[in-house]
């Protein structure tokens, strides 16, 4: 233990246990509330410690997908864990098409859906690009010049121009209008990055061209002979301010459930038990001669019986269905732990959602760096 | 504790609050905080030709986020933070919480349609209240730096041992 950390004396460790789990019960839950904080506990010193939580705080992945990661945090309290959720939501900055100029729509969604669905296409270019290279939009002031912000730096345009027209080549007995007609459906792939700049084509270029993430996201179906024509700005945004900048499609934890068995299950209840979880929560085991020979243990004369045994916890989603039958009434104990979050991240695309979640920790840090001086010239002008 | 509705602090605070929407409204420019944005000229330049775009990055840069609100002791103050929220609050009050210097830290946030967040942290004598903000935030960036160093370090880990799964 650490001696920055004056812990007086160190509780138990069916006591710390205890603390960090919450309990789940038929109609109620308890011990909700953390509790390590200095003076809570008589003779016990729950100070902040760096070396402490470096010590007690690990992190394990389950999955790391591209687009898609769940691992869990272990040892954090929940409001940290929050913020760090609540940053990627809302605080993370992601380019999204922000205004768009309709210079022709003779098709049958309105110009101003047709533009809101615009908006929310996710897309993708160029990471360094996209986080260096741009910044963000800052709108002219009233009066000034619409463009006068307009740069290259912090807009990206592109283009959007189909018409649908008839298929002279198409069977006269066609009924697919995707066949009969050309463009008769327009998608996300049909919009065309239009780089302006110096800078804009040699950055994205190649693999790190701005484009949909999902090339297959409609947008409109038209007939012979509408068009759209529309032109678009990109700028970069935050989630707090639309949901379209938002970076992730998902950012979300719970808590890592635990199932405490207190007396054995054993023979058909076994079955039954398992089947109250989800798959793969629960495993039946034979009771083995040494268990069924150990006195006391619950288990004797049962040999070669099935039991109950909690092979993989995570997987459950704490239905309680368990607590409905009579026959397991004290023989189990649900619960959740307090400090272990299983945070579950999918990304738009725009990001890699293990990078997403590094991006939140330093968007909390640059936050934070952000507002020290901030304290010490208040200090000074108090 | 005195009751909240009549206490003369309750007044001042309004006041207080009434010249910080002034001044954050744009439309005049109050006593400056700062001291660098002082003189009379930039009011007028903004009377006579609405809001300038340069002003206005400036003022978005150097506003001051952080103030001490009225009725505040040294050991016992309550602080306002413009444009921050549950985020930064509810991690904050965590990490001061565990400073065995304080005696009391609570945030809250006065009202959904104001971007206002407050702290009122209440010290033992050991301490003062800044000080002990000062100190939250100071450890809540420790706690980011240990977060993101294993995080790193986890993900490499599981990414190679995810490769040497596939080769095997």
């Amino acid at each position: 233990m650490a001696p920055s950390s004056g812990r007086r004396s160190a509780p138990s460790k069916e006591q710390l246990e205890d603390r960090n789990t919450v309990g789940i019960n038929k109609e109620t839950v308890t011990n909700t509330v953390s509790t390590d904080y200095p003076d809570h506990f008589l003779d016990e010193d729950h100070a902040w410690d760096v070396d402490h939580f470096r010590d007690n705080f690990h992190i394990q992945f389950h999955q790391n997908d591209q687009f898609d990661s769940q691992f869990s945090l272990i040892g954090l309290d929940a409001s940290v864990a929050n913020a760090f959720r609540r940053i990627l939501i809302a605080e993370i900055p992601t380019l999204a098409i922000e205004t768009v100029f309709v210079h022709n729509n003779t098709s049958v969604i309105q110009d101003e859906v047709l533009a809101h669905r615009l908006g929310l296409i996710p897309f993708q270019g160029d990471k360094k690009g996209l986080r260096d290279f741009l910044k963000p939009f800052v709108k002219p002031a009233e009066g000034a010049d619409q463009y006068s912000t307009t740069f290259d730096f912090n807009t990206v345009c592109l283009k959007l121009n189909v018409e649908c027209t008839h298929n002279k080549d198409a069977d006269p007995n066609e009924k697919d209008p995707k066949k009969l007609y050309h463009n008769a459906h327009v998608y996300a792939k049909d919009i065309v990055f239009d780089p302006v700049g110096d800078k804009q084509p040699e950055i994205f270029s190649g693999e790190g061209i701005i484009k949909p993430t999902n090339p297959d996201i409609l947008i409109a179906k038209l007939r012979p002979p509408q068009v759209i024509n529309v032109e678009m700005h990109m700028h970069k945004g935050i989630g707090a301010d639309h949901s379209k900048f938002s970076p992730v499609a998902t950012a979300s934890y719970r808590l890592m459930p635990t199932i405490k068995t207190l007396q054995p299950i054993l023979g058909a209840d076994a079955k039954k038990f398992q089947e109250c979880f989800m798959p793969g929560v629960i495993e039946l085991e034979k009771v083995t001669k040494q268990e069924a020979s150990k006195k006391g243990s619950g288990y004797e004369g049962h040999q070669g019986e099935l039991k109950a045994v909690v092979a993989n916890p995570m997987h459950d989603t704490v239905s309680r269905e368990v607590l409905r039958h009579e026959e397991f009434e004290g023989k189990v104990k649900l619960g959740r732990r307090r400090d272990h979050f299983i945070f579950s991240v999918e990304s738009t695309g725009q990001w890699d959602s293990d990078e997403l979640f590094i991006e939140s920790v330093l968007t909390l840090k640059m936050k934070i760096n952000k507002l020290k001086p901030q304290v010490t010239n208040m200090v000074r002008n108090f | 504790m005195p009751s909240r509705a009549k206490s003369p602090e309750d007044a001042s605070m309004e006041d207080v609050a009434a010249a910080a929407a002034a001044q954050t409204s744009g439309q005049k420019p109050a006593v400056s905080m700062s001291g660098e944005n002082v003189g009379g000229l930039e009011e007028d330049d903004l009377d006579a030709s609405g809001e300038a775009a340069e002003p206005e990055v400036e003022d978005e840069e150097e506003l001051q986020r952080v103030k001490i609100l009225p009725g505040s002791s040294e050991t016992a103050a309550s602080f306002e933070f413009l444009e921050e929220g549950h985020t930064l609050g509810n991690a904050l009050r965590y990490i001061i919480m565990k400073n065995p210097d304080v005696e009391f830290c609570a945030y809250s946030i006065p009202h959904p349609s104001e971007a206002k967040m407050n702290i009122r942290i209440q010290t033992y004598d050991t301490t003062t209240a800044t000080a002990a903000l000062e100190k939250g935030l100071q450890d809540l960036e420790d706690l980011c730096d240990v977060v993101s160093e294993k995080f790193w370090k986890a993900r490499d880990e599981f990414n190679a041992t995810k490769d040497t799964a596939m080769q095997e």
